[in-house]
């Protein structure tokens, strides 16, 4: 008996264009994740390419992914450009903790859940920082106390992307106070809606409703929602913010189409710089022209980035945490980006007639956001701390917390 | 340099690197800032029989590289960057861009008579960018490469219609002249465009500026761990560990964008001008700043002629300032994006 010869990556991208074509949306600009029913909709998408055989792509098969080489996941988005996708499932819920749940969670763990996440049925959220303070994760003051068979979860996370509308979470608590701080977190594994969790929205700048804050009232989590070991959550953590890194730097093999919209979309916004020279009839000035053509170039160079950085850290040639280059590079590019926006939008980014959105108020509106993401997924100075002192082996910050027991360490 | 490259292409450089540790360290190039050439040519040959200039000449042409056909500016941009790493004497871009020029566009008489010459090193090539130009070895060149209107022309450089007068430069070796080439002259047509020429010299340029900044972050990132101020390592502090960060990922951009230019240049992509382009606009505007402040972490002692980070200094700088500033290949690229400025 022979075995049926596996697909080429070129059949594969053949079979998908044609799929795509006939059964994606084409792709609005700036469809915003806290548009109403966007959430459902995606669902109803990821479970459409699920459906098609093109969900998790680089999952592995006994996972309920298809098992393939990022050249069939590369060769999927790439055909995939321009057609609407559910990409609020690629962060975090896929490139960041699907993914750390096939590098750490039990055989269980993941064949309940990781098949469901590829059908559309399950969001993910992280629970990591909380409102004590963000950059110090390790420092975390939720507790998880253990009771026979299960945990009982007390405390609060802050800065949850669609926690609202998200279904399960991977949470860090702290279970030994004994120990030094890295050493007494264990992370879990927690469906979100259920008694004792309380979700809250916060308003963001721009008006958008995405961030949540948690708090949990004597939650009962089962030991069997622990990912990895007791006491050991610091070993995920450390893995899931390496994901993290890739997937908001570009560079996951899990995520799937380009994300678009105010938080990785520079795509979108180097349309956005040309039309904006445009909209404001300045497409001949000559500062104009320099300014368009260094968003053009950064996008350029933030794509060959992602590249370098991906390939380097999978062939070895660079460290892990060199991610935080590419995160680092995404976050500043953001920063210029925007405020080469608002500088070619001028005055109009002050006003605009009522009920109308030209690219100016985008442009202007999208500056008011451009900090976020030097502060989401650690801050643009955790990045250039492990720059620094991990893949350039530089001196350590000096720590007052370190091999102290943690309940003898000052907090505010 | 390229993270991606083959076992091949990665032992060519670990070679090129041992010969020019070997051959030129830092004492050769600030001795050779009296020698008007700029350059030794028993190094040149030594150089060109490890194949720094066969590499974009083809196989039938007596060139050949390790990327297979027509992909040599690949491994050529290997060596470019292992000479940035040492400030390296040498015509590496000129004479490559006229072997090209003569090996993809010339007659089977014109090769003949040229390339032998320049595979051995026995001969130098100049490439003439711009009517009236400040030219790389200008003064050292046999035979030139030009335009004339949007053709390509070659010329011998003792032919009586060439005028070249030898130019002080900001480099300690790197030698530029004036060279003006009559309208009426000589010259021989070539088949081929300036602008294939460019894109070589600017992809090989940017190769070398990455060598040139790697060299120069590395003596940095050690000297700032082994000089101590306050009883602490340079290197402890936070002010300087950001910095160095922020350079870093400049300088990881650099590579990044000199990779994405050489790969879209060897594969003759559609946007290869574009992304030749992007590369140069990127390194031309960080580069320098990031030697620059490379001197500061190393205080007063980097802005005396003692320390040998003015040599890079110096490269960085002209090759920021040659083929294009990146304001001009931002020009370029708006052009591209919004069409011609009326």
């Amino acid at each position: 008996m022979t075995s049926p010869r596996a697909e080429t990556v070129d059949e594969f991208r053949a079979r998908a264009r044609t799929w795509i074509r006939e059964n994606l949306p084409i792709l609005e600009d700036f469809e915003r994740p806290d548009v109403p029913g966007r959430r459902e909709f995606e669902r109803a998408l990821q479970r459409k390419l699920y459906d098609a055989g093109f969900a998790g792509i680089c999952f592995p098969a006994d996972c309920g992914g298809l098992g393939l080489s990022p050249a069939y996941q590369r060769a999927f988005t790439e055909e995939a450009a321009g057609y609407d996708m559910p990409s609020s499932f690629n962060v975090p819920t896929l490139g960041i903790l699907a993914a750390t749940l096939v590098d750490f969670g039990t055989d269980e763990q993941k064949r309940r859940h990781i098949p469901a996440i590829l059908r559309g049925e399950e969001l993910w959220v992280q629970f990591l920082s909380e409102p004590s303070g963000g950059s110090d994760l390790a420092g975390c003051l939720t507790r998880a106390d253990r009771d026979g068979d299960v945990f009982v979860l007390n405390g609060s996370k802050i800065w949850s992307s669609g926690a609202k509308d998200s279904d399960y979470a991977m949470i860090l608590a702290r279970t030994n106070w004994d120990v030094p701080k890295h050493r007494g977190l264990t992370m879990f594994i927690l469906k979100i809606h259920q008694p004792g969790v309380t979700v809250e929205q916060i308003r963001q700048v721009d008006g958008s409703m995405e961030f949540c804050q948690e708090f949990f009232d004597d939650v009962i989590v089962p030991v069997s929602d622990v990912v990895g070991e007791i006491d050991d959550g610091w070993t995920v953590a450390t893995r899931l913010l390496t994901h993290e890194r890739a997937a908001v730097g570009g560079g996951s093999i899990y995520t799937s189409g380009r994300s678009v919209g105010h938080d990785t979309g520079y795509s979108a916004t180097d349309n956005l710089i040309t039309d904006l020279a445009k909209a404001t009839h300045q497409a001949d000035d000559a500062h104009v022209r320099q300014l368009v053509a260094e968003a053009h170039v950064r996008q350029l160079v933030s794509g060959a980035m992602v590249r370098r950085v991906s390939h380097g850290i999978a062939n070895g040639k660079l460290p892990g945490q060199a991610g935080a280059i590419m995160k680092l590079f995404t976050a500043n590019n953001t920063i210029r980006r925007c405020e080469i926006a608002l500088e070619i939008a001028g005055g109009a980014a002050a006003a605009w007639p009522s009920g109308e959105e030209p690219p100016t108020r985008i442009a202007s509106e999208m500056s008011l956001w451009r900090q976020s993401m030097s502060l989401g997924g650690g801050s643009n100075e955790i990045q250039r701390n492990i720059i620094s002192e991990r893949v350039l082996g530089m001196p350590r910050e000096y720590a007052a917390d370190r091999d102290i027991p943690y309940r003898d360490v000052r907090r505010s | 340099m390229d993270v991606d490259l083959t076992e091949e292409q990665e032992f060519f450089a670990e070679t090129t690197r041992r010969f020019l540790w070997d051959q030129c360290p830092t004492t050769v190039v600030r001795a050779l800032e009296a020698n008007p050439d700029g350059f030794d040519r028993a190094f040149w040959k030594a150089g060109c029989e490890l194949g720094w200039t066969s590499m974009l000449v083809s196989e039938a042409d007596g060139g050949g590289c390790l990327s297979g056909p027509g992909r040599g500016i690949l491994d050529l941009a290997l060596v470019a960057e292992e000479m940035g790493r040492v400030v390296a004497p040498g015509p590496l871009v000129p004479t490559n861009v006229v072997a090209f020029a003569l090996s993809h566009g010339g007659t089977a008489q014109q090769k003949q008579r040229w390339l032998p010459g320049l595979l051995h090193g026995e001969q130098i090539g100049a490439w003439v960018n711009g009517s009236g130009s400040v030219v790389e070895a200008g003064a050292q060149a046999d035979v030139f490469v030009y335009s004339l209107g949007d053709r390509l022309r070659v010329i011998a450089a003792d032919d009586p219609a060439v005028q070249v007068t030898p130019w002080e430069g900001l480099d300690l070796v790197r030698r530029y002249a004036s060279v003006v080439i009559a309208d009426d002259a000589a010259g021989e047509p070539l088949v081929g465009s300036a602008e294939s020429l460019s894109r070589i010299a600017l992809v090989l340029q940017c190769a070398e500026t990455c060598g040139v900044v790697d060299a120069v972050f590395e003596m940095t990132l050690e000297y700032l761990g082994h000089r101590y101020s306050f009883g602490r390592p340079l290197a402890s502090y936070q002010a300087l560990k950001h910095r160095i960060a922020d350079d870093k990922m400049h300088l990881e951009g650099c590579h990044a964008i000199t990779t994405a230019a050489a790969r879209a240049v060897a594969d003759d992509v559609a946007n290869a001008g574009e992304l030749v382009s992007a590369a140069k606009a990127w390194i031309g505007s960080v580069a320098t700043d990031i030697v620059q402040d490379c001197v500061q972490h190393h205080g007063g002692i980097a802005v005396t002629w003692e320390h040998d980070i003015h040599l890079y200094l110096r490269r960085a700088t002209v090759n920021r300032a040659m083929y294009g500033t990146a304001s001009a290949h931002r020009q370029r690229l708006a052009t591209t994006i919004l069409g011609t400025a009326s």
